[in-house]
Parts: C-alpha cells; sequence; structure tokens
C-alpha cells in the first residue's frame, strides 16, 4: 500500500480538504495510491462518503495527535 | 463575491413564523439523517458538496424559482461555495446558512413564557437546533437559571441587559445530552450552583445539594421556588415548582413524550421511580400548573409564539406517556425499543461531573447531533 503522493491538507477547513483530494487524485493513474492528511475531523466522514461515490477504495484511516490520515486506492 | 446569508436568529425566527423556506442541505447524507434543521413548511434537498465540486448544472431543475434557498453545511465553508456556485447559475434568493449546523446547535432564542406575581417574569430560551430548554426567573433585580447551556455568554448577558443579578444556578439533574453551563456560570457571577445531590455523588467540585422543599430566594419578595423530588430520569432527578403557577419537570415529562431512564444505565430499575414521579406525584398537583420541560422533541411540540409549555392537566388528557394504565405496558415503552442514545452520552456525563475537561471544540463535537432523552410512542 505504498502511497505514489502525499496530499498535505492539514490546518484546511472543508470544503478544501476534499477540492485538493479529488484534484490531486485526478492526476494518479487508476489503482494508485494517494495519502490524504487533514486535521479537519468532518473529514472523517465525508472523505469515505466522497470516496464511495467516486467508486475510489478507502483502504486506510488512522488518527495520530489530531491529524487524520487516509489512504485512497483510485478507481 | 459575497453570498446574501441567513443567520441562526433569523432561522429560528422562520420556524417559530411557520415560513416557508427550501433547504439545500449539503453536508453528508448521514450526518443529513442524523440530524437537520426542522421547519413546519420546509422542503429539503440533501445533496452533499463534494458531489457538486464540478457544477451545480444538475440539481438546477430541483431548485425551486419562486422560494429562498438557504444552503446549510456543517460549519459554512461549504455552503458559501454551493451558494456561490449557484448565484453564478443565475438563481436569486440563494443565502448560505450563517455559521452552518454548528451555529444551529449553539443558538438560543429567549422566549417570554409569563409574569410571576411580584412583578417579575419567566423566560425560556429555546435552544431549537437541539432540542434543549433553560429557564431565567427573573424578580425584584435577583435571576435564577436552570438547566443552562454551555453557551454561558447568552444568559450572562440577558441578566446584564435585563439589570439583574444571577443568584442561584440549577440542574434538574445531570445532563447526559448537553454539557451544563451552570459551574461556570456561577463561579463567573458568584451565583450558588445547585445540583440533586444524588445525581452528583461522582462530581469532583463543590455544589449546593438540592433537596426536596429547599426553597430557592430570588428577589426580595421570596417567589416560591421549590424543589420536588422526581426520580425516574436519573435517580436525582428533581423537578421545580415556581410561583405556584409553573412546573419545571426536567426530563422526566415532556409535552408529546416522557423522560427515558437508561441513559444512566439502569432502565430496568429506574421504571418503578418514573412511574411514580409521573403517575402519583405529579398527579398530585393542580392541574392549572405549567408545564415547562428541558426539552422538546419535535418542532410540533412549538407554541404559536415559539414556546413550549402546557397545562398538567392537559398533558395528563393528551399525552400518552401519562396514559399507560398497565404497569407491564409501561415498562416495555421504557425498557423496550428505545431510540438511540444521544451522541457522546457517556463523555457528556463524565463533563458534567468534571471528570473530564473537555475544550471548547470538543464540547461542540460530543453536542452534534439531535436529543435523544425521551421515548415516545
Amino acid at each position: 500500500m505504498q502511497a505514489v503522493q502525499v496530499l498535505d491538507a492539514k490546518g484546511l477547513a472543508c470544503p478544501m480538504p476534499i477540492v485538493k483530494t479529488k484534484k490531486a487524485m485526478k492526476e494518479l493513474a487508476s489503482g494508485e495510491v494517494l495519502e490524504v492528511h487533514t486535521t479537519d475531523q468532518g473529514a472523517k466522514a465525508d472523505l469515505s462518503a466522497w470516496a464511495k461515490s467516486g467508486g475510489h477504495e478507502l483502504m486506510k484511516v488512522e488518527e495520530e495527535n489530531g491529524v487524520l490520515k487516509f489512504w485512497l486506492k483510485k478507481a | 463575491m459575497t453570498v446574501n446569508k441567513i443567520t441562526a436568529k433569523q432561522m429560528a425566527r422562520k420556524i417559530i413564523d411557520k415560513e416557508s423556506l427550501f433547504l439545500l442541505d449539503v453536508r453528508n447524507s448521514s450526518n443529513y439523517d442524523d440530524w437537520k434543521i426542522e421547519g413546519h413548511h420546509f422542503h429539503y434537498l440533501n445533496v452533499p458538496y463534494f458531489d457538486l465540486l464540478d457544477g451545480v448544472e444538475e440539481i438546477l431543475p430541483k431548485l425551486p424559482r419562486d422560494q429562498d434557498i438557504v444552503v446549510v453545511c456543517a460549519k459554512e465553508g461549504s455552503s458559501i461555495m454551493v451558494a456561490e456556485m449557484l448565484v453564478e447559475a443565475g438563481l436569486t434568493h440563494v443565502f448560505s446558512f450563517e455559521g452552518g449546523m454548528k451555529a444551529w446547535s449553539e443558538h438560543l432564542e429567549p422566549v417570554k413564557i409569563g409574569d410571576l406575581s411580584d412583578g417579575g417574569e419567566l423566560i425560556q430560551f429555546v435552544r431549537m437546533g437541539k432540542g434543549c430548554l433553560s429557564y431565567m426567573v427573573i424578580s425584584q433585580g435577583e435571576a435564577a437559571i436552570i438547566d443552562p447551556t454551555r453557551m454561558t455568554d447568552v444568559y450572562i448577558d440577558y441578566a446584564n441587559e435585563s439589570g439583574v443579578t444571577i443568584k442561584h444556578v440549577l440542574d434538574t439533574h445531570l445532563h447526559a445530552d448537553h454539557i451544563s453551563g451552570g459551574r461556570q456560570i456561577a463561579e463567573k457571577t458568584g451565583a450558588a450552583y445547585w445540583l440533586p445531590p444524588k445525581d452528583a455523588e461522582e462530581v469532583t467540585y463543590d455544589y449546593y445539594q438540592l433537596e426536596e422543599g429547599q426553597p430557592i430566594t430570588v428577589g426580595t419578595s421570596a417567589i416560591d421556588m421549590h424543589a420536588l423530588y422526581t426520580p425516574g430520569h436519573t435517580i436525582g432527578s428533581t423537578s421545580f415548582i415556581v410561583d405556584e403557577k409553573f412546573l419545571m419537570t426536567g426530563d422526566i415529562l415532556f409535552i408529546d413524550s416522557i423522560g427515558r431512564s437508561d441513559l444512566a444505565g439502569k432502565a430496568e430499575d429506574w421504571v418503578a421511580d418514573l412511574r411514580q414521579s409521573l403517575y402519583s406525584r405529579y398527579r398530585a398537583l393542580s392541574d392549572d400548573l405549567l408545564v415547562l420541560p428541558a426539552h422538546f422533541m419535535i418542532i410540533d411540540e412549538l407554541n404559536e409564539d415559539g414556546s413550549v409549555s402546557e397545562r398538567l392537566g392537559t398533558l395528563f388528557r393528551h399525552n400518552h406517556g401519562l396514559n399507560i394504565h398497565d404497569e407491564q405496558q409501561f415498562r416495555a415503552l421504557v425498557t423496550d425499543n428505545l431510540p438511540p442514545q444521544p451522541n457522546a452520552y457517556q463523555e457528556i456525563r463524565l463533563t458534567n461531573m468534571g471528570k473530564q475537561q473537555p475544550d471548547a471544540d470538543e464540547q461542540r463535537e460530543m453536542e452534534i447531533g439531535p436529543n435523544r432523552c425521551a421515548v415516545r410512542s
């Protein structure tokens, strides 16, 4: 599950974490993994719902010192 | 571009005035399904903001042209974005809901309930977004506050504007659905903080013991405000009778439902207490008392002026929870098929005991979501 890119969205408020994630995912090839870091607690539910609606796979979520980390595999 | 806004206060007014409004809620569907802004004549469309990043064309046909549209999200970032897109697409009458559901959860609307016999008055603070009700008894330059929320400035400002000193702060019980502002108000104003001792066995702070028969004096003419022990929602739950006119029932009796007894983990044990409080203790009181609960569940419980109250006699006729004659049936109502428990209710109880000290943001997160303190049938 090696991420090809890490997106730092820390300190950004909704909707920016998803706006940036969407943009970054566009550059990836199918099957590649994006790692997203955010401090927006609301992103937890939103990112998983967004991934689902786009067919992407949310492989893992971790929380460390208030930073949420997501690993998303592009559809 | 600046987008027009609607504040929580304006929204509360629109609900009370039964205005019609179209709400475009752009939170994710699970949050929307859990909790939204309720109005008598509101229409809704829920489309998450992340499905609108490429444009709003797809939803345009679903939006009204002749009605105000308010875009709602969690904290307003996304609703501003979506509202801007709608305006760019040529829609007028589009507003962003200021502060989002976070602001909605925290807004308190003061409504006057009535006058007291010595010229004082009783104010109800309606927390529309969460269904919490708190009160201020004002008399002769003094005030007592009952079941205050953590938005303590609202009460302190209100007292200052009314030129009165807060002398007492009381909680009818240890709350599980919201964080009490009682201790904080007492600390800021020097008022006495009262709590039923049976609910306070584990608290980490000093308080005044609220026992049955305890008179609380507000103002020089001593508004008669006495405590009545009515366990069932919690073991300490206490009601207040104010000026022989008003009955504050806490979380024991609501307008269209009754209290649940499981939030402190003891539904089975406390059913008999709850029944005794509702069917014997309240039954013995005057039908003319105006019941003022600590919560409402649905907006149908709001009166014309936005207040939540009803005569005790009327509730004994119409509240289903007061009309279950079979004890087993009553037991089943309050122990089976209970609604989901409030968000973070254990953490909220610990916070109200003083055992946890979450910061402001954490407190806000803990309280997110609807109120769930009642059982209805």
